[in-house]
């Protein structure tokens, strides 16, 4: 029963509109589909609501105090808007959250900060300064009942009720509709020097990143290409390379970033560093990695897998004796983004076996829609954790009106 | 003390205590369960030592498996719980109740695993802070928060109220620092989330548990992000010849770009006090003081120090001076973290925990000194100042009865200030207790509404850590509204007020 409610797209553009609308839907029972801009529309199942809400007009920057390191946003800010405007402080969105839009079929730079936080998109630089999550400090938003509500605040520091803003963060539009997000922000890193390998196993890789990630250097990117996917960036040395490339990032001020390269060369000297990056270049390499330039070229399923790093390479290896896969692995391995051939399951029975074995789970990130329909993008929950998943989201879409069997069937 | 309204107990459990301790010593054989009245003393309060409770009985498991058993009986048996870990709080998050049963995690002290390859270590929620750097450390790790009650403290207590810490400017709080969690439901049922990865599947529950003050579930194990420590840190004292001098320079340093991984911030009754304590060298002579901390290789250290001091150089410092030796950072910390104590060394003091924004740091120092004029209290300030987390001592005399009920509401003005500059109520100590009816300061029914509906989906029968938190429990909120506590005692003498209220009007110059 769809009720009143006009089916199609709305785009409100203020908070009581938008709470307006639920509460038609709410009344009218009808399934809304829940987006920014819609660049991850097609991550997670088809939704297929009659109606679509987003919050692309919900645009403009309530408040940005570069000394406090906070800002907020409406949530159909642009990304690309709110970037260029921390540019001018010198300051940064400190996750560097990666841009999903190019291998989707989207332009770079065209996400929401919704989206961002919705989807809990966190960058390379995740192991050092932590995930989009860690960066929220409070929202605003409409549940499932057209309430507005917020939770947490602009402050720092906050433990004045439950944390709901950052439980929000990665649901996918399922629990809530954020309207405002305040965030935490930080300096821009001045320098960025990045330290190649080539030639490296992915076992002897990981291995040579871990050993990164356990100096006081402040690592702030730890990535190991398969060399297919090397082959697909732009600076002629990595492209060029014709084997796997293995690439450790380090930040700060120049003489600082300068001293950890070189600390770090010398700890690793084992590995055989062959190649520093410094200045635009080295930028512009994680700059490609953000967008996943890897993956841009061909439409092949691609899945996000998280793991403990230390098995990530037995992951991938014990993986490619069942199916041809290219991988990147990034957070020293904890993080393995996976190219898998166009099968009809996208490769899900056998990455969510192997991954049974050795821990971790995964998402197909890009798809067929029929594909998508016909397994478990997200990684399917324990029956514990499932139930209590389920409480979660009645307790703020009792009618399951958001974004209905996006994550999860029947939820 | 102002009467402290709780849930009404269950007369028919208070009847069956003797049945019911007996009943739980069967269920966890090895696990200490207490009964006595002398026994359960030691658990009728935590550290906001104003409210104490004797509870029904104290049960401290050895196991998550004891836990689920003790926490299954509760469940079927209509039992409250008010878990327990070290019993710091300052919130009163750890106030037994007449008729809970007390779960204290305090024995639950096995380090389970340090994964130094992985960076992770895996700890049950007994063992304190202090105990996992230490387990990490000889390999050259750390785990990053650090309360000042590191020592004491454990991490089960630490997650129930996202505990942060001086260095947490660098390094974020305990939810940016957890990885996974093992934790009983209150049905007894065992959940794991999250793990040693970076993230986990589905919705995100960590920051849901973390600050949730022991309400939605009992943290039984950790796993926990380690740290390599850095190649060197050194703090610098800096004084100033006013608060907000030493505010502005705070806020210079961060528009400079330079994030040091601690900022604290005294002023002169807080200075004064701690020097006498430890001698610290502390600069007696300034109305405020900052310490700020930078770590890296020593060209790092040398780099950020002096970039520091050319900021503050603007403020017109009274004093600067570096740390020249590990003997003398340690000393300066050593005052820092015994600055509470050393207070309490010479009068009771109220602590408060609100969060303002960084830019309002000047006028809310300033108005929550006139609040305490007001109230006829000296207040001393040492809190972390980077992130804007004020810690207000206002002290008074514990043993008048007047002066407790004054201070509690002088408390509350300041946090209602805090909530007016555009902060919150509490940054890490919790809201437990003493500022749930505060709750409607800084939220709307409907954002109130939002926290209960999760509290009753995941402990419909509201058994776990009752009483806290929502201005009585929750779903009574609405008819809480409006209600004061009782027995607030006599008004501040009306003819102080007008004074310091013609003060205000003055422009805060008199005397």
């Amino acid at each position: 029963m769809t009720g009143h409610m006009r089916l199609g797209f709305h785009a409100p553009e203020t908070e009581e509109e938008l709470a307006h609308l639920v509460a038609e839907a709410v009344d009218t029972r009808t399934p809304l589909e829940i987006m920014g801009r819609g660049t991850k529309r097609d991550v997670g199942h088809p939704v297929g609501a009659g109606a679509v809400v987003s919050t692309e007009a919900m645009v403009g920057l309530q408040l940005y105090e570069p000394t406090e390191l906070v800002l907020v946003a409406k949530a159909g800010t642009p990304l690309a808007a709110i970037e260029a405007k921390l540019a001018e402080n010198d300051q940064e969105l400190p996750f560097e959250p990666v841009d999903l839009g190019p291998v989707l079929g989207y332009g770079p730079g065209q996400a929401t900060i919704g989206g961002v936080i919705g989807a809990n998109l966190s960058g390379s630089r995740r192991i050092l300064k932590g995930a989009a999550r860690d960066h929220v400090l409070g929202v605003r938003a409409v549940n499932g009942r057209g309430e507005v509500f917020k939770a947490g605040g602009r402050v720092m520091k906050n433990v004045t009720g439950y944390d709901l803003g950052r439980t929000l963060a990665g649901s996918w539009g399922t629990l809530a509709i954020m309207s405002e997000i305040a965030l935490k922000v930080l300096p821009a890193q001045r320098e960025a020097r990045t330290i190649l390998f080539f030639g490296l196993t992915d076992q002897t890789a990981i291995e040579a990143l871990c050993i990164a990630m356990g100096t006081p250097y402040e690592v702030s990117g730890t990535l190991h290409l398969h060399a297919e996917l090397a082959a697909r960036f732009t600076d002629e040395d990595i492209a060029g390379a014709e084997v796997a490339v293995t690439a450790i990032r380090v930040e700060n001020f120049p003489a600082s970033a300068r001293y950890r390269a070189n600390s770090l060369r010398q700890v690793l000297l084992a590995y055989s560093p062959a190649l520093e990056l410094d200045g635009e270049r080295s930028k512009k390499f994680w700059g490609e990695v953000r967008t996943l330039k890897m993956f841009q070229d061909k439409p092949n399923p691609l899945w996000r897998v998280s793991t403990t790093p230390s098995n990530a390479a037995k992951l991938i290896g014990s993986l490619s004796r069942k199916i041809d896969v290219r991988a990147a692995y990034d957070w020293s391995g904890g993080l393995i983004w996976i190219e898998t051939p166009p099968l009809t399951d996208g490769g899900a029975v056998d990455i969510r076996r192997t991954l049974a074995e050795l821990g971790g789970y995964a998402t197909l990130i890009r798809a067929e829609d029929a594909t998508r329909a016909g397994i478990d993008v997200f990684q399917p929950l324990e029956p514990e954790l499932a139930a209590l998943s389920a409480k979660l989201k009645h307790a703020f879409d009792p009618l399951g009106i958001f974004n209905p069997g996006r994550m999860y069937r029947g939820m | 003390m102002s009467t402290l309204i709780l849930p009404d107990p269950d007369r028919g459990v208070l009847a069956r205590r003797n049945d019911i301790a007996r009943q739980l010593k069967r269920l966890v054989p090895g696990a200490t369960v207490i009964s006595d009245q002398e026994g359960c003393r030691t658990f009728e309060c935590d550290a906001l030592t104003a409210y104490r409770c004797l509870p029904l009985a104290v049960v401290l498991p050895v196991s998550t498996e004891e836990v689920a058993a003790v926490l299954r009986f509760c469940h079927d048996n209509h039992v409250k719980v008010v878990p327990r870990g070290a019993g710091t709080s300052l919130a009163g998050g750890a106030l037994p109740l007449e008729d809970a049963v007390v779960l204290c995690l305090s024995r639950m002290t096995k380090v389970l695993e340090v994964d130094t390859s992985n960076r992770v270590a895996r700890v049950e929620a007994g063992v304190t802070n202090i105990a996992v750097t230490e387990a990490a450390a000889k390999d050259g790790f750390f785990y990053a928060p650090d309360p000042s009650s590191q020592i004491a403290c454990t991490v089960g207590g630490n997650i129930a109220t996202n505990s942060g810490g001086a260095h947490c400017l660098k390094y974020g709080v305990t939810v940016n620092n957890l990885l996974g969690l093992r934790m009983v439901m209150m049905d007894g049922e065992i959940i794991d989330l999250g793990g040693s990865h970076l993230d986990a599947p589905g919705y995100d529950f960590l920051p849901l548990i973390t600050g949730s003050e022991g309400q939605l579930g009992v943290v039984t194990e950790a796993t926990v992000r380690l740290l390599k420590a850095p190649e060197g840190s050194r703090p610098m004292l800096i004084g100033f010849d006013s608060t907000e001098s030493a505010a502005s320079c705070v806020a210079a340093i961060i528009a400079a770009g330079i994030i040091p991984v601690a900022i604290e911030f005294m002023d002169r009754p807080a200075i004064h006090v701690c020097e006498h304590f430890v001698t610290a060298g502390y600069p007696l002579d300034a109305e405020a003081a900052l310490i700020v901390e930078v770590e890296g290789s020593e060209d790092e250290i040398e780099y950020l120090l002096e970039k520091v001091e050319d900021i503050a150089r603007d403020f017109l410092p009274t004093s600067m001076r570096r740390s020249q030796s590990p003997e003398e950072t340690a000393l300066i910390w050593k005052g820092r973290r015994a600055a509470f104590g050393a207070i309490g060394q010479l009068s009771d003091y109220y602590c408060m925990d609100g969060v303002i924004p960084l830019s309002k740091l000047p006028k809310a120092l300033d108005e929550i000194g006139w609040i305490c004029r007001k109230y006829r209290f000296d207040v001393a300030n040492v809190f972390h100042a980077g992130d804007g987390n004020l810690h207000p001592l206002i002290l008074y005399n514990a043993n008048d009865s007047v002066q407790l009920e004054r201070v509690e509401l002088c408390g509350a003005e300041i946090l209602k200030l805090c909530i007016e500059l555009g902060g919150c109520l509490t940054g890490e100590h919790g809201v437990g207790i003493e500022k749930r009816e505060l709750m409607y300061e800084q939220y709307t029914d409907e954002d109130i509404d939002q926290q209960v509906r999760i509290k009753e989906a995941l402990d419909p029968s509201w058994l776990l850590n009752p009483g806290k938190v929502f201005p009585i429990e929750g779903r009574d909120a609405q008819k809480m509204r409006g209600i004061e506590l009782q027995n607030l005692g006599p008004e501040p003498e009306p003819e102080i007020e007008s004074e310091i209220e013609a003060e205000l009007v003055e422009g805060h110059d008199a005397p």
